[in-house]
């Protein structure tokens, strides 16, 4: 016969990898989302003492505040490179930047080409919210036609500013790039399969088999001047379809874990 | 050890090996480009890392990274190249880790020529990134002084967690000439406390040059200035030459104080009384020996190949107490020891008197009939 037990067993709790810090991102940014699974994934593989962290500029600047690893703090969009010469001098430790769309896919993007066309054996998450957001809302290379910035008041004219990039896209054609996918964090089971990205990127690492990327859709209602709500809607709605989910490039070794 | 025929960049880059430098991290320029091209066979050779990056930005920022692992790190570069890493010198500055940049300086402005020049004084010795900032800047005059002062400036780096740059022009980075190399150095087992390392067991540490708080930045600032003054009090190096009786006092740094050397020892042997002072390190600036200098000499003639940027300097420290002249060939021309014995001479048959003569405007009208001259 079974025994009743009236112990509480503990399903949720904060992951050590987060400080007790309040954070400065605004009401319904889900930089807060993509901070926890680092931190749930780092603690799960067991990581977190032996991972460094590059924060980018921009909204996610203090990402070392909040995250509980060792940090280091870039210029803009040169995270790649230092995580490069962290990595070549410290092959011992799990290195990953944290870096968003302005910073990766605009002023960075010699460098995370590169460090993806050299294989370097770091991980990057990508924070794609289409936006620049520390700035106050300017037009990012991943903003989407028609979408109205600061800096494109009358909606991103694509005769004038081009067309957004498609990161994921272009560094899966890199034959350095192991594990190259993008995921969204606008309802919680994208937030779930982001969570197993985020692992499969640290597993593609540990396993010394080079660069991966998880880029993950994400919103900024204050720059959007949209409620959080309808910020996720947008996600959804509009942006999904110019950034589809899926996996890009994917190492056969790391499709066949299980995790 | 025994002394051998070894080529500047060489030299340099092997001094550097030896005094452990455990990344390497560079951009192909002329007149550096040796420096990397050693460093590619010989730091895998050692284990050690060397990235051959996409640019000088990447470059910098991957030694940017690996100062912030703890270990000791560094690029050499050329003028142009230096430039593009200046935002990283200055986050380097502001997170106050250790690494060293050897620049093989060439001609400029702009795209300029690959020809020697120290027209990177400014540059290098004022900061030359944005915000408040002192690297220690050392100029080495020969191959061994290049192997010895690579060797030194990896210490001083460490020593005030600053940036280190020896700068010499492309003369000294292309030329062989025999020296000795000192014996490899040990590795050091354990990171520095203040470096990351993964936070295993201890709480973990964030390295970032960024300070929101005006008032925090400030305190920074006041730190950064306290270790430059610490600096000025205990590393200075210069060396001098002929001055016990010297009436005309010669000042350059570099090949341009090696080659007025040879026109010194010249003058000598003619009788005139004349004296050199070759500045070694330029950050710290031995600007007492030279103010002592000013009570002694008659004139000083400061020789460069820039237009001038040493000059400013000495001009502080003489105080206009006497009159001080100035030579100089530009944008890549090295002048030849008989240019500078020739200007010992004129200065020996006419020695100036007013000491607020406008050094720079003379010197043009005399390098612009001597321009014309040679053509």
């Amino acid at each position: 016969m079974a025994t009743l037990t009236t112990d509480p067993i503990q399903v949720y709790k904060r992951p050590v990898g987060l400080t007790e810090v309040h954070s400065h991102y605004c009401p319904g940014c889900t930089h807060g989302i993509s901070h926890r699974l680092i931190a749930e994934v780092l603690d799960e593989m067991g990581l977190r003492e032996k991972t460094i962290g590059v924060a980018p500029v921009g909204c996610s600047v203090f990402a070392y505040k909040y995250l509980n690893t060792d940090y280091v703090e870039a210029a803009h969009g040169r995270a790649p490179a230092m995580a490069t010469g962290i990595k070549r001098v410290r092959p011992e430790n799990i290195v990953y930047t944290y870096q968003g769309d302005g910073d990766l896919a605009s002023i960075g993007m010699a460098e995370i080409m590169h460090a993806a066309g050299r294989g370097e054996n770091i991980t990057v998450i990508f924070i794609n919210n289409a936006i620049y957001g520390m700035t106050g809302g300017q037009m990012a290379p991943t903003t989407l036609p028609g979408m109205k910035t600061t800096s494109s008041p009358k909606g991103r004219d694509v005769e004038m500013a081009g067309f957004p990039i498609k990161m994921s896209e272009i560094l899966a054609t890199m034959q350095g790039s192991s594990y190259i996918v993008r995921r969204s964090l606008h309802d919680p089971a994208y937030i779930r399969k982001s969570k197993k990205a985020i692992r499969k990127a640290f597993e593609t690492q540990v396993r010394g088999m080079g660069f991966s990327l998880v880029e993950l859709l994400s919103t900024c209602p204050t720059n959007w001047k949209v409620t959080p709500y309808e910020a996720l809607q947008f996600v959804e709605d509009s942006m999904i379809p110019v950034f589809p989910l899926g996996d890009f490039k994917v190492h056969p070794e790391i499709a066949k874990l299980k995790v | 050890m025994t002394k051998k025929l070894l080529k500047g960049n060489h030299a340099l880059a092997e001094a550097a090996v030896r005094a452990g430098c455990e990344g390497f991290f560079g951009y192909p320029i002329t007149p550096s480009t040796e420096f990397l091209e050693y460093m590619s066979s010989r730091m895998p050779e050692l284990g050690r890392a060397f990235v051959q990056a996409e640019s000088e930005v990447a470059a910098i920022n991957m030694v940017y990274g690996a100062a912030c692992a703890g270990k000791r790190t560094m690029t050499a570069s050329s003028s142009p190249g230096v430039s593009l890493m200046m935002e990283g010198l200055s986050y380097i500055a502001g997170t106050e880790v250790p690494a060293v940049l050897v620049n093989v300086m060439r001609g400029g402005p702009g795209l300029g020529n690959i020809a020697p020049s120290q027209g990177d004084y400014n540059q290098m010795v004022k900061g030359g990134g944005h915000g408040d900032y002192f690297p220690i800047v050392i100029a080495p005059a020969s191959v061994q002084e290049s192997i010895d002062y690579t060797m030194l400036a990896f210490d001083l780096a460490d020593k005030y967690r600053t940036l280190v740059y020896v700068i010499v022009d492309g003369n000294i980075g292309q030329m062989m000439e025999p020296a000795e190399m000192p014996p490899m150095r040990e590795i050091p087992t354990e990171a520095p406390d203040w470096a990351v390392t993964g936070a295993e067991g201890r709480d973990p540490i964030a390295l970032s040059s960024i300070y929101i708080d005006p008032y925090d930045e400030e305190v920074t600032n006041l730190r950064l200035l306290k270790k430059k003054l610490e600096i000025e009090k205990n590393e200075v190096i210069f060396k001098e030459f002929f001055m016990e009786d010297a009436e005309i006092v010669i000042i350059g740094f570099g090949t341009a104080g090696r080659i007025s050397l040879s026109a010194v020892r010249e003058a000598r042997e003619q009788g005139i009384k004349v004296g050199l002072i070759r500045p070694i390190t330029l950050f710290p600036f031995p600007f007492e020996r030279i103010a002592e200098a000013a009570e002694q000499a008659k004139s000083f003639l400061v020789v460069e190949m820039n237009t001038g940027m040493m000059l400013d300097d000495i001009q502080v420290a003489v105080k206009g107490k006497i009159p001080v002249e100035f030579y100089g060939r530009l944008g890549g021309v090295t002048p030849f020891p008989d240019e500078i014995l020739s200007e010992i001479n004129r200065i020996n048959e006419n020695p100036p008197t007013d000491p607020n003569l406008d050094a720079r405007a003379d010197w043009v009208k005399r390098l612009e009939k001597a321009i014309e001259g040679s053509n």
